[in-house]
């Protein structure tokens, strides 16, 4: 146990880079994923069929295929990344997907008497949008995505296998100094419970304080 | 960009995949399985009792759902047989890991798919004299069940899908076997472009065969 | 013989800071038919569900053939609520038919008729199959006895809840405004084999919002406001009277 502890500020420094990894995919993958999201719903007809394959594609493969491909792949058609790199481009195509169905969701759990109620007094697609599609998905938009961050920060363990220095690989990497693997990874166990829990919780205090907008 | 196919080392090496996609299959399914009863018994336990043990199984659920797996694979692995209590083989070890995995997800689709049995088809059991167990076998589950079974769908689908990360402890299933001819052949594209489309039908495949199921049962 | 079927004394039930029932008493002899009507919140489905303990009353008395069904003896101070295995054995002898009917819905409906026959009344499965087509078949039902709910009209599925109720051969049949949740023109089919189960000399226990089918086939009617008996008497005592609460809630059903 004290090997651990004593191992702990190395252990913060993987965390570090687990929570980097975890802020710049999930920056990324909010971005992309709303704008595909509103393409696969509003978008014209070829827009939607190629965010649907792409969606479908990636969510139908494990995402430690997609981490391998973009690292050890794409090299040999001369894209090559450093490993912090493949791996935040590897999540974040995987979490793009998921943003997109939750983006798509929210839009489509909307009445769509709303939106013909803002053409009524006449207000153009744009404002429609801004004014009445984005603040009423926001309810239903933000719980799975603050779940899907919890997510992220919980996957991206898989780095590791990359060779990021995560907090997951740090805690290899001190137990294949001490040799006493259970209280590392006790203490791992716990640091990510701690992360994804206040996620967790944050999500529900989001839902409650979105409860008041009724349909 | 002047890269060549060559698709000859991957047939050559088929059968590996071959194999390895059944073990994969073989993983979720074993998992899953044993993951369903201890989903099931403990849903059924937590809405049954009392407070202390709703925390006991609130406890497991909440600390396994918000761990990596891949931690617990390790953890499993690796650290129990390092303080000397049991020794098993990667497969073993995996099984254990994933239906652990799975059991914690599945009571939170048990409970939850238990509470929203209308409480009206409980009064109806009670009404023609049906003891409490009785309602829980002929009522409560085969209705829990109808309701939960598109939830089932996706979390069956997102485990076989995890069985890939069986690769990290060697045991041979899929991305293993993947991995395997990456290191012998380096034809690294050639084996994504062979294995990804293998995870993408059987997936399908596990998604088609449920959705007959939903058609059967729904409500 | 000499004791009513049913006596149900100085009943008071609370739903939290909400008294429900203040205080009911009425006595239900074998072979009678009440209704119960009054406006919504008057206590009426809370009396009915008391009955067969679906909702456990909170003072007084519920004695069907003499025995308290609720509590495990009389002292009221003292007593001791029924265990939930205790209560099912009275609740089989009791037939209850939902508003929103509540059919299995994963069962046929002949299951759904057997699942009771089978399971409480331990019959074996011929016997059971036996009974439920003969009772599917009283309330019309022959052709569907291979449907699901899913696959009936709400007329049709309410027959079945009733065909389920009285297949258990109860002494008494607790229906719950039957018909409120049907389209209009599905009404008539489910009131014609309640009157055929009248004339067969079922007691029953009618919560109704069917104010001339109350009349036609009831012996006694119990209007109820504000979880208190209002005026419990023969049909025409009913529509003759000159209570003032009972006139303003039928002059404004009829509308």
């Amino acid at each position: 146990m004290e090997a651990a502890l004593s191992s702990l500020p190395y252990l913060m420094d993987g965390l570090l880079v687990t929570l980097q990894v975890t802020l710049l995919v999930v920056v990324f993958a909010t971005i992309i994923g709303v704008i595909l999201g509103v393409g696969i719903s509003y978008g014209p007809l070829w827009l939607r069929i190629l965010v649907r394959i792409f969606s479908d594609f990636i969510r139908g493969i494990p995402v430690l295929v997609l981490i391998f491909f973009v690292y050890y792949g794409l090299p040999a058609i001369g894209i090559n990344m450093e490993t912090f790199t493949a791996a935040v481009v590897a999540l974040s195509i995987f979490k793009i997907s998921h943003v997109i169905e939750n983006t798509r969701g929210a839009i489509q759990s909307i009445h769509h008497g709303q939106m013909e109620a803002g053409q009524a007094i006449g207000l153009n697609f744009h404002e429609r949008l801004i004014y009445i599609i984005f603040p009423l998905a926001l309810r239903r938009f933000l719980p799975p995505w603050i779940n899907s961050v919890a997510d992220t920060a919980k996957g991206s363990a898989l780095v590791s296998l990359i060779g990021v220095v995560d907090l997951m690989l740090a805690m290899q990497k001190v137990i294949g100094r001490t040799y006493d693997a259970m209280p590392v990874y006790i203490v791992g166990l716990i640091i990510y419970f701690i992360i994804n829990y206040c996620l967790s919780l944050s999500s529900r205090k989001l839902e409650a304080k979105y409860a008041y907008i009724k349909e | 960009m002047d890269y060549h196919f060559n698709f000859s080392y991957i047939w050559r090496h088929f059968d590996r995949l071959l194999y390895g996609l059944a073990l994969s299959l073989e993983l979720a399914l074993v998992s899953i399985g044993i993951g369903m009863i201890i989903g099931l018994l403990l849903a059924l336990v937590y809405v049954e009792s009392g407070k202390t043990i709703r925390f006991f199984v609130a406890s497991y659920v909440e600390l396994i759902r918000n761990s990596p797996l891949l931690l617990l694979v390790y953890l499993i692995f690796y650290g129990i047989p390092s303080i000397g209590w049991f020794q098993y083989s990667a497969t073993t070890s995996f099984i254990v890991t994933l239906s652990i995995y799975s059991g914690a997800y599945l009571v939170e689709v048990f409970r939850s798919g238990l509470a929203s049995v209308p409480e009206g088809l409980i009064d109806a059991g009670k009404a023609i004299g049906m003891k409490p167990w009785q309602r829980l076998i002929s009522i409560r589950i085969p209705t829990m069940f109808r309701i939960i079974l598109p939830a089932l769908s996706n979390t069956y689908i997102s485990l076989f899908k995890d069985t890939s990360i069986a690769s990290v402890i060697a045991v041979p299933e899929l991305m293993y076997g993947a991995q395997w001819i990456n290191f012998n052949t380096f034809r690294i594209i050639e084996v994504y472009a062979v294995i990804t489309p293998m995870y993408l039908v059987t997936g399908y495949l596990i998604l088609l065969s449920l959705r007959q199921v939903e058609k059967k049962f729904a409500i | 013989m000499s004791h009513p079927l049913i006596q149900i004394k100085n009943l008071y039930k609370s739903f939290g800071d909400t008294e429900v029932l203040k205080g009911v008493s009425i006595d239900i002899n074998r072979g009678e038919v009440v209704s119960i009507i009054g406006p919504s919140g008057s206590g009426k489905t809370t009396l009915l569900r008391c009955i067969n303990v679906l909702t456990k009353y909170d003072k007084g008395s519920i004695k069907i053939d003499n025995v308290e069904i609720g509590y495990t003896n009389d002292d009221e101070d003292y007593r001791k609520e029924r265990s939930e295995n205790q209560l099912s054995e009275f609740r089989a002898e009791l037939g209850m038919v939902f508003q929103l009917f509540y059919l299995f819905p994963h069962l046929t409906s002949l299951e759904n008729v057997m699942l009771g026959l089978r399971k409480v009344r331990k019959l074996s499965k011929v016997k059971a199959v036996d009974q439920a087509k003969y009772w599917l078949q009283r309330v019309g039902l022959t052709d569907k006895i291979n449907s699901l709910p899913s696959e009936m009209s709400g007329g049709q599925q309410q027959r079945v809840g009733i065909a389920r109720a009285v297949a258990m051969d109860p002494k008494v049949l607790l229906l719950d405004e039957i018909t409120s949740a049907l389209d209009p023109e599905l009404v008539g089919e489910v009131l014609e084999v309640v009157q055929k189960l009248v004339e067969d000399g079922m007691t029953m226990i009618i919560v109704t919002h069917e104010m001339s089918f109350a009349s036609d086939v009831s012996n006694r009617i119990v209007f109820m406001d504000q979880g208190k008996i209002e005026i419990d008497g023969s049909p025409s005592e009913i529509f003759d009277s000159k209570n003032e609460r009972l006139n303003t809630f039928l002059a404004r059903i009829k509308k």
